[in-house]
């Protein structure tokens, strides 16, 4: 899989082969591009961006844990949570709104150490331990906020705006987030673990990676990454909800699966994640744009999904 | 085996529960209620109104959450039936799969009454609703006068194949029949989503810039698209939701939504406990009961903020 395979041919040719998710969004741009006229603009191009923040920021998170060969389900519910204890916090209970921020949080971080202990010490598979996390913070979301919205401290909805005419707020966190994520990713010993026990749990054990301790740092960001969502998202609404991002974690798998990293650990990147993602959110905004019935758009977003993931393999057969 | 020792079991218990309960009587009347969902403000306030009558009446209310799983809610009316309850009120996830659990409660006798959503291919004891179709209507209607009778229209639809969205889309395509000069160019799904209807909206403002009104089949819809209108919700784009959400009366309130269609979920608890109680004693109930539904503007906005 190295790059010297390609040396011959040209470099944008290596760079879309290298990138299967990438080559798919191109192909699906192009045809969106055809068909309608209202697709190619710089107002409709961040729009795309703007609905892809959520689903990226969230996906970024789950990139880790699916490094490690991990999963995290509750990425979801943990996002609605922390923005409902943040609004929450800042009406209800008066905390000014930087407190009450740091309270949101701090809430996402502590979900994700709970996961990470459930999965590292309690020897729970992560699907479970995820799948009880989903529901547990889904229901205190519920708990606290009486199932009824809440609105944000007008502070924090600014993080949904638009700086000038031009530069959605939700784009330059994807953007910060996403950099963030791939710096962890190649250049700290937390990054290169997270390779090493997706790679072989127990060949990262006998080299000397304490395994556990990884996993509770994996978790913890996933569960930080979704707080981080959750914020931005009921920002851009200026309303916490306690249904929110209800099956956004599918989506978040979803996103980091067709950025070609793999199920069963070892692969993935920050760069395919956030393809991934715009790949989701063009398709949407492509539908919307055509006008697609509301019975066809699932089938053809589940149509799109699986041939996004099929055209990497298919890439990677054929190369390697 | 196990499994089915225990099975034989509840139901060795649930039939001496009943039968001491309809010979010693007295004591309060034991209700059961299934929530489709309680992950959305509108099944709260029904869940609140329905609280609230069981405590004025001395009956003993039981609310369960069927987290809009259809099979989960057969689960829970399968329990009340074995927990002796005198009448189940289920609010079904769906129409057609709620049949399975009204057979389970006619089996062992116990009276159903459905709220907000009707049953299909199973007799209830009543369906207590507010009237979808008329109120799709009402919103064409409200809807046009405030475009001045011309104009493009987009409309957001609910969840795909729902009975709400089905009704609210019928009665609004019929409603807005009436109206030549006033044009629906894009029929979209958000899911009765607040976050879809913004991003939804937003993408529809690009394909059709010149829509001047919006249908929302749901207020929380309505919401995420005055979001994406921005400055121009209430002022060259009207928009009109349904359902009269708290949120959505503010909105009303501050002229942002032209109108909502505003069901009564409270009362449509109330109404239903009151029916359930009525049932548990052996009273022979009218098929429907149809809780109005009613427009509400800025002019008469205040009646509904309580």
């Amino acid at each position: 899989m190295s790059a010297e395979t390609f040396t011959r041919r040209s470099p944008a040719v290596v760079w879309l082969a290298e990138n299967g998710a990438l080559a798919a969004l191109v192909v699906l741009a192009v045809a969106l591009s055809l068909l309608s006229s209202d697709f190619l603009t710089v107002t409709n191009l961040l729009n795309v961006g703007v609905q892809a923040a959520v689903t990226a920021i969230l996906a970024f998170g789950v990139t880790f844990v699916i490094i490690t060969g991990g999963i995290d389900l509750s990425v979801g519910s943990v996002a609605a949570l922390s923005a409902i204890v943040l609004a929450w916090s800042a009406t209800d209970a008066g905390l000014p709104w930087p407190l009450a921020t740091l309270l949101g949080l701090a809430v996402g971080l502590a979900a994700g150490l709970v996961n990470a202990t459930l999965i590292a010490y309690g020897k729970l598979p992560p699907f479970i331990a995820t799948l009880a996390m989903l529901g547990i913070a889904r229901g205190l979301a519920l708990v606290i906020s009486q199932g009824s919205p809440i609105a944000m401290p007008e502070a924090v909805a600014h993080l949904g705006d638009t700086i000038g005419s031009y530069l959605p707020v939700p784009v330059i966190v994807m953007v910060v987030v996403g950099l963030i994520t791939s710096v962890i990713l190649n250049r700290t010993y937390v990054g290169r673990a997270m390779y090493a026990i997706g790679g072989n749990e127990e060949a990262a054990r006998l080299s000397g990676i304490r395994v556990d301790r990884q996993k509770l740092i994996t978790y913890a960001l996933s569960g930080l990454f979704a707080a981080v969502a959750g914020i931005v998202l009921a920002s851009r609404l200026a309303s916490a909800q306690p249904q929110a991002a209800a099956g956004y974690e599918l989506d978040a798998i979803a996103a980091v699966v067709i950025g070609g990293a793999s199920l069963s650990g070892g692969k993935g990147r920050a760069f395919g994640t956030f393809v991934g993602a715009l790949i989701l959110a063009v398709l949407r905004n492509g539908l919307n744009l055509l006008s697609v019935s509301a019975f066809w758009q699932q089938v053809v977003i589940g149509v799109v999904i699986a041939l996004a993931v099929l055209l990497d393999t298919l890439r990677r057969r054929t190369t390697i | 085996m196990k499994r089915t020792v225990g099975l034989v079991a509840v139901l060795v218990l649930a039939l001496t529960a009943c039968d001491t309960d309809t010979s010693g009587g007295g004591g309060p009347v034991k209700l059961g209620m299934s929530v489709s969902t309680l992950n959305n403000p509108y099944f709260v306030q029904l869940r609140q109104g329905a609280e609230e009558e069981a405590r004025t009446r001395g009956a003993q209310l039981t609310v369960t959450d069927a987290q809009n799983d259809a099979s989960q809610q057969v689960n829970q009316v399968q329990n009340f039936t074995s927990q002796s309850m005198k009448a189940i009120i289920l609010n079904p996830v769906d129409s057609d799969a709620a049949a399975p659990a009204v057979k389970a409660a006619d089996r062992v006798k116990i009276p159903v009454i459905a709220v907000d959503r009707g049953v299909n291919g199973a007799e209830v004891a009543q369906t207590v609703a507010s009237d979808n179709v008329a109120g799709g209507r009402l919103a064409a209607q409200e809807l046009a006068e405030q475009m001045g009778e011309k104009g493009e229209v987009a409309v957001l639809e609910g969840v795909p194949g729902t009975s709400a969205a089905r009704e609210r889309g019928q009665g609004f395509t019929e409603g807005i029949k009436a109206f030549p000069g006033i044009r629906v160019v894009a029929q979209q799904p958000a899911d009765f989503d607040r976050t879809k209807g913004l991003d939804v909206m937003t993408n529809l403002l690009q394909s059709q810039p010149g829509i001047t009104g919006v249908f929302a089949q749901n207020d929380e819809m309505a919401l995420g698209a005055i979001k994406a209108l921005g400055a121009k919700a209430g002022q060259e784009v009207k928009v009109v939701g349904f359902d009269g959400t708290p949120d959505a009366l503010k909105a009303v309130q501050a002229g942002t939504m032209a109108a909502t269609i505003a069901q009564q979920p409270r009362l449509l608890g109330k109404q239903a406990v009151q029916a359930a109680i009525k049932a548990a004693g052996g009273e022979t109930l009218g098929k429907t009961v149809a809780v109005p539904v009613k427009v509400v503007t800025k002019e008469n906005v205040a009646e509904f903020v309580s």
